[in-house]
């Protein structure tokens, strides 16, 4: 197994304030905005968005949701492992609201289709767009883009791409790691 | 990712404790789908449940139909009244017969112990038990263990008393299983003529003093007297069981701490506890209810998992 460096902790930095600023442009002071990290991976990228929007940029009352599409995945039965559910903590409506879909590696897209059919048990939203750290682009499975991208990666098949957060892997990086 | 160690789910005798726990971290899952403005999950949408049961039943096959369509599974039921078994039908066939129009997993409830675990091992299905006769029945425990935890923080060392009809009662049986797994004390409680002989070799305390059972305990799961299976009598009238093992609430505003009461359902309103007490905020006996759907849903979700 080799592994090969694609964003350092510096690089990180610098997308994750781009992408916040991004957010900012589209979304203006968020009042109808809400923001959706995807469990496990996509709520850390959230919650670093929320502080650098909040921190920053300065603005107030931002609204962070976890959703959890473990329920709504389409691989269920089809693999070996029993896929075990994370805690779900959606705003009570979505109905009008503009949802930002947020996840760390935009790969298949077939997670991103779960969120789609998740988010309708919370009403129907104005619009939805779709943020993600690392677009493996080539690799999709859905007619799927992301609306706000920090960095596109060509990657094969048995490579993957994983990201680091400090908070629990000590340090902001993202690997490409061949299997 | 973990799962559990188990392809049925016959009885909480053959669970491990992080069975147990995996069933409970799942359900809790549930429970938030279930509170949510549409309570529907895909999840089970390729899988058929038939629901077979052959002694009659309304809350628990209601709380599983409604399991088995939150989770997007088809259903059909089968009750004994309309079954070919009295056509003269082995249960085997009959099983075998409705698992050849491509069912997935069968839900029972039999008025024999041990059908559940008959079945497991002649057909090609899983299997939940529902309950089997006198023996056991596991969801119940995993709901009213579930709704303990969730009302005290944890199962773990708290004192729980079973009161009533033991000897009839796979609910007490597989409470016992349960709560014991889960680290928690039981005794049992009623007339003795409803005490099965040899209850202690479970590790189970016996106490035929209903007041001195409230004294001691944290959690009083209180069970129905069931008439219907009684073929003697085991007591001389309802006023007679009410008067000794009633539980009022002059009783338990004696005592000097606040315990939680349950009831499996459906409850004899006066007999073996007073109106006042049903509908008391000690008694968790709706939660019961509620839990029983997401219990059910993690149990079923667990089990097509395994497929």
């Amino acid at each position: 197994m080799s592994q090969k460096l694609l964003l350092s902790n510096e690089d990180l930095r610098i997308i994750l304030y781009r992408l916040a600023c991004q957010l900012k442009e589209t979304h203006d002071d968020f009042a109808q905005t809400l923001l959706v990290g995807l469990q496990p991976r996509g709520v850390r990228l959230a919650e670093r968005l929320v502080h650098i929007l909040t921190d920053h940029y300065k603005v107030a009352n931002l609204q962070l949701s976890k959703l959890d599409i473990t329920f709504f995945r389409d691989d269920f039965r089809r693999g070996d492992k029993v896929l075990n559910p994370n805690a779900n903590m959606m705003e009570a409506s979505i109905e009008n609201k503009r949802v930002v879909l947020i996840d760390d590696v935009l790969y298949t897209g077939r997670s991103i289709r779960s969120a789609l059919t998740a988010i309708d048990s919370y009403g129907r939203p104005a619009e939805i767009q779709l943020l993600t750290l690392i677009d493996r682009r080539f690799s999709r499975h859905l007619p799927i883009q992301p609306d706000f991208c920090g960095r596109q990666v060509d990657a094969i098949q048995n490579e993957r791409v994983v990201v680091c957060w400090e908070e629990e892997d000590n340090e902001d990086a993202v690997y490409l790691v061949n299997k | 990712m973990s799962e559990l160690s188990v392809k049925h789910l016959l009885g909480i005798k053959y669970l491990t404790e992080k069975d147990i726990h995996l069933i409970f971290e799942t359900a809790a899952q549930f429970k938030e789908v279930i509170n949510r403005p549409i309570k529907k999950v895909p999840s089970l949408r390729d899988i058929t449940i038939a629901n077979l049961f052959f002694e009659n039943s309304t809350r628990t096959k209601l709380s599983f139909e409604l399991a088995q369509k939150r989770l997007t599974a088809d259903v059909i039921n089968f009750s004994a009244s309309m079954s070919s078994l009295k056509k003269g039908e082995t249960l085997i066939d009959t099983v075998n017969n409705i698992l050849s129009m491509k069912v997935d997993m069968v839900v029972m409830r039999h008025s024999s112990a041990g059908a559940a675990s008959f079945l497991a091992k002649h057909v090609d299905a899983s299997i939940i038990n529902a309950g089997d006769g006198a023996h056991e029945h596991p969801t119940q425990a995993l709901l009213d263990t579930f709704s303990i935890q969730e009302r005290l923080g944890d199962v773990a060392g708290k004192k729980v008393v079973i009161i009533g009809d033991i000897l009839h009662s796979r609910v007490a049986l597989s409470n016992i299983f349960a709560l014991q797994k889960l680290g928690a004390e039981v005794r049992v409680c009623g007339p003795s003529t409803l005490i099965p002989k040899h209850i202690d070799s479970l590790g189970v305390g016996v106490e035929t003093d209903v007041n001195k059972a409230l004294e001691w305990c944290d959690v009083a799961n209180v069970l129905r007297v069931q008439f219907e299976r009684m073929s003697a009598s085991y007591f001389p009238s309802n006023r007679e069981y009410a008067a000794f093992y009633g539980i009022t609430q002059p009783m338990l505003a004696a005592l000097d701490k606040e315990i939680v009461i349950m009831h499996p359902g459906p409850i004899n309103r006066g007999v073996e506890l007073s109106s006042e007490v049903v509908d008391s905020h000690q008694s968790i006996i709706l939660d019961q209810v509620e839990n029983g759907v997401a219990i059910r849903m993690a149990v079923l979700y667990l089990l097509a998992a395994k497929k």
